[in-house]
């Protein structure tokens, strides 16, 4: 009886939430096509300035209240208290770089950057170049790239699974990894609880999912080197490993920095594989996730903002690079 | 003819070049790669005790499959818990207005900023580069205040609270706010490559902007519109940090991926729940990226840096 309730509720939910859902839409769609209508019969001095009413500010307005000014407030907020009231000056930032716990987010976060930039763009390098060479690439290529349409999450999920290990010594053990280490020969341990080698099985998920966007794009850059460079270095007599050091890397350099440059980013801001993982224990925590137990775990807005700060400052020199480096192509063209 | 006959013999040259250790290696590499997912996806089929007491990899010797774990899953609730359909059904509701939203607002201002001539254009298009990477993490806790409690300067109000708490509202804005930078550039860097001889002639025939941009520039953006629209739908349906933020807590709106990082949390043993949910959430991004591949690979190239 309460089992048929229970269905029938969940049921009205859902029909609910649809309606909602395609109201929404209606609504949206509606309010587009009025201003459309209601602009297209003014007059060309009124449709001077409607056009940036209509064309620019909504996305103008929304940058400004999502991003541009939150920044601001951040930064501000990151010299307060836990509520905001009072200003603590530097406060947040000296706990920072002096709270034990912090020092070690920073530098697994430091070790996130450095290892898994290299790691995805060497792997995605490598197999590029081996499916440069291949006759019908495409299937390896999708397999190797499919983990990017995977959650961090589901992934997180799937590389737990590998990593699961069986404290009874008599019961068999469930997880792969776990597995190969015994029939290797070596005794199976509860790998997420080793430090620091838990950092570094979370970051082969990360890794895992990366490598695909790398190879796509290095890909794509080997395949657009002119034939007659490779066919020169072919005539020339270049080996294999002569070819690939001499030629390729140094022809697509500019998009194996993009490539490590992106990766870097991302890695930067992780936060869905540790929480799904370890939920920051055992010493894996990052910035990305100290934020967010800060800000709304201990609710301390003071500590947290100063930890978004931080993290912005590791991107900065990232964005100011691309941005010069977008100029640059753009005076280019 | 010559040119094309050259580049088969470099097509000879290469096949002769491609060793077989190059492909050998290749293929190695990505079985190892698709090992995991297929260890998750065996799991999900096999009943509990067979989970826990033995390695996927045995189904070889000893197959033994059901769809239990997936109908449990699916449909049955805990308590106060309702059962992963419901989130299922959050995600859609999420995923949907947080995808048309931000493209549509994206398209206007992609169009604005390549076609209209106004000062300070070239400073708003870098700015909007560089705001495609500042980590959103600047965000959360301002926009969270701002979603609860509105805006106000002193005692007075300049916007309201609303109160949205609690509904989609606060995640369908927030993923159009996050969204928006790279749609913009995306879009633009399509938009702005149109032939100007088609804008000019359509100006001289007396369309203004708005039909110019119904009647030409819409039909024609439709593969870069597709190419976001991939990133966003992919990029909504996997989120954590937003829908955990800006959901409130709250059951009733929670997505499939804050149910199955809770679930990992509390309920890391069951394997069999945790195996199938995880596939069903898996499911729906994959198949839409296989059917989509060629344009979620045209936006990739298009220089995407995703903040």
């Amino acid at each position: 009886m309460i089992e048929i309730a229970a269905r029938q509720s969940q049921l009205e939910q859902a029909v609910s939430k649809l309606t909602g859902l395609t109201l929404t839409i209606l609504i949206f769609a509606a309010l587009v096509a009025i201003a459309f209508t209601l602009a297209e019969r003014t007059g060309e001095r009124v449709q001077r300035f409607l056009k940036y009413v209509i064309f620019l500010a909504p996305a103008l307005l929304f940058l400004f209240i999502g991003l541009v000014a939150p920044a601001f407030r951040t930064l501000y907020l990151s010299f307060r208290d836990a509520r905001g009231e009072e200003s603590v000056g530097l406060e947040n930032y000296h706990w920072a770089f002096t709270q034990p716990e912090i020092l070690d987010v920073l530098r697994n976060t430091g070790v996130w950057m450095i290892v898994a930039p290299i790691a995805s763009t060497g792997f995605g390098l490598l197999i590029a170049v081996l499916t440069d060479r291949m006759r019908r690439p495409g299937l390896v290529k999708s397999l190797i790239f499919m983990p990017m349409a995977i959650s961090f999450v589901g992934a997180g999920i799937i590389w737990k699974f590998v990593y699961q290990f069986e404290p009874n010594e008599r019961a068999p053990e469930i997880g792969l990894l776990s597995q190969i280490a015994e029939w290797l020969g070596f005794v199976p341990t509860n790998w997420l609880l080793v430090n620091p080698l838990n950092t570094f099985l979370l970051i082969v998920v990360f890794v895992w999912i990366q490598t695909g966007f790398a190879m796509v794009v290095l890909s794509a850059a080997i395949k657009a080197i002119p034939d007659e460079i490779l066919e020169a270095s072919m005539l020339d007599g270049a080996s294999g490993w002569k070819r690939f050091s001499r030629v390729t890397v140094p022809m697509i350099r500019g998009t194996i920095i993009v490539v490590l440059s992106t990766i870097t980013i991302g890695a930067l801001k992780v936060f869905d594989i540790i929480r799904t993982m370890t939920g920051g224990n055992f010493k894996t925590s990052v910035i990305a996730n100290e934020m967010y137990n800060q800000s709304f775990r201990a609710l301390n807005y003071g500590t947290g903002s100063a930890l978004a700060i931080i993290l912005f400052l590791g991107v900065l020199p990232l964005v100011a690079y691309n941005v010069v480096n977008l100029r640059r192509e753009r005076s280019e063209r | 003819m010559a040119r094309k006959l050259r580049k088969r013999d470099i097509e000879v040259v290469k096949t002769h070049l491609s060793s077989p250790w190059a492909s050998f290696t290749a293929i190695l590499i990505a079985t190892f790669w698709t090992i995991p997912t297929v260890g998750l996806f065996v799991t999900s089929f096999r009943p509990s005790t067979g989970i826990n007491s033995s390695g996927w990899w045995t189904v070889l010797t000893n197959p033994e499959f059901t769809f239990t774990n997936y109908t449990r899953v699916l449909f049955e609730g805990r308590g106060a818990t309702p059962p992963l359909s419901q989130y299922f059904l959050n995600t859609f509701a999420i995923v949907i207005p947080s995808t048309i939203i931000p493209i549509t607002i994206a398209i206007f201002a992609a169009y604005a900023i390549a076609w209209f001539d106004f000062k300070g254009r070239n400073f708003l298009f870098f700015t909007i580069f560089a705001l495609q990477v500042i980590p959103l993490q600047m965000s959360l806790i301002p926009l969270l205040q701002l979603f609860s409690g509105g805006l106000h300067i002193g005692s007075f109000t300049v916007i309201p609270s609303f109160g949205i708490t609690g509904t989609f509202i606060p995640i369908w804005l927030a993923h159009t706010m996050f969204g928006l930078p790279l749609a913009i550039f995306l879009l633009h860097n399509f938009i702005a490559q149109l032939p100007r001889e088609l804008i000019e002639a359509a100006r001289v025939d007396g369309a203004d902007h708005f039909k110019l941009f119904r009647q030409i520039i819409l039909p024609l953006s439709v593969p870069a519109i597709a190419s976001f629209a991939i990133f966003q739908f992919l990029w909504t349906w996997n989120d954590l940090l937003v829908a955990l933020t800006f959901g409130g807590g709250k059951r009733e709106i929670a997505p499939l991926m804050v149910r199955l990082a809770e679930m990992t949390g509390t309920r890391g043993g069951d394997w069999e729940l945790l195996t199938a949910g995880a596939f069903v959430s898996i499911l729906v991004p994959v198949a839409v990226f296989f059917a989509l591949q060629r344009y979620f690979v045209r936006g990739l190239l298009a220089g995407s840096v995703k903040g």
